[in-house]
């Protein structure tokens, strides 16, 4: 067998039918590099209805950093150091920044139907990683480790065994309820907000209602 | 805390009732208020360097 039959019958990056081939080329074809990374985008942009999306993000990266400082120290120092308190306090007004935001941005995108042109699955891992925030704050709150933590453990308890779940999620289980909001659910939040962005960027950006038909394009 | 902003926030919260069907803490309140009053703004408020712009566009191909 010379070389040249070895080349001719070694099958191209295009046509490979190795899972990396086939994953490489489903990429490139809904999301090339030009549209996951753009430098320009339509004119209707230009507007603070759309600066809410990434300012949810700004205030979510807050979160995680201020949340990974606060897991390695742990309550005893940030319940008692004026550094610990601080960064306490970047996280928790974090979240409500990163709520007030996300809900602009939800009313902002709900008011221009931002699920039209093909977007629905943008407005569902929207929806997805709105309950997941609700999620992860409600844990959050458990684990304050103060008498404010103990007072909605103990009202969410009774809720949860009212509707049948409370021997899956115990409210009062300290450690149950820190694993899932440091271990579990940023991971999800985090994993669904990857997948909307990248939905925005394959879509792009909703166009206004009354957007002409050649901005919209 | 200490201070006027424990003054302020070290207090059981404060109710509104609105006949019998809806009540609402003032602090809720104000966060929802705020909300609309930012949704407003990024509404009516002119971008910076809005108008400047060219018409570039990529929208979904």
């Amino acid at each position: 067998m010379t070389t040249q039959n070895l080349e001719s019958e070694t099958p191209t990056p295009e046509d490979s039918k190795m899972w990396t081939a086939r994953l490489r080329n489903a990429w490139q074809r809904n999301l090339p590099i030009d549209k996951l990374l753009p430098d320009t985008q339509p004119a209707y942009v230009a507007s603070w209805i759309y600066v809410f999306g990434v300012l949810t993000i700004a205030a979510f990266v807050d979160i995680l950093i201020s949340g990974l400082i606060l897991a390695f120290a742990g309550p005893a120092w940030y319940h008692t150091s004026s550094l610990g308190l601080f960064v306490n306090s970047l996280h928790f007004w974090g979240v409500q920044l990163f709520f007030v935001f996300m809900v602009v941005h939800l009313w902002g995108k709900f008011w221009m139907a931002a699920w039209r042109g093909r977007r629905t699955a943008t407005w569902i891992t929207g929806m997805v990683a709105f309950l997941a925030s609700i999620g992860t704050a409600f844990t959050g709150y458990l684990i304050q480790t103060n008498f404010d933590a103990q007072w909605i453990a103990f009202e969410a308890k009774d809720g949860f065994n009212a509707v049948g779940i409370g021997a899956f999620f115990t409210p009062t289980n300290i450690g149950q309820i820190m694993l899932i909001h440091v271990a579990l659910l940023p991971l999800v939040l985090g994993v669904i907000t990857v997948m909307h962005v990248l939905l925005v960027r394959k879509h792009g950006v909703v166009p206004p209602i009354d957007a002409l038909p050649e901005i919209e394009a | 805390m200490s201070g006027w902003l424990s003054d302020f926030m070290n207090v059981p919260a404060k109710y509104i009732h609105f006949n019998s069907w809806l009540q609402i803490s003032v602090s809720n309140l104000i966060v929802i208020l705020i909300m609309v009053a930012l949704f407003a703004a990024a509404i009516l408020l002119p971008f910076p360097g809005s108008h400047s712009k060219s018409n570039s566009h990529r929208g979904d191909k």
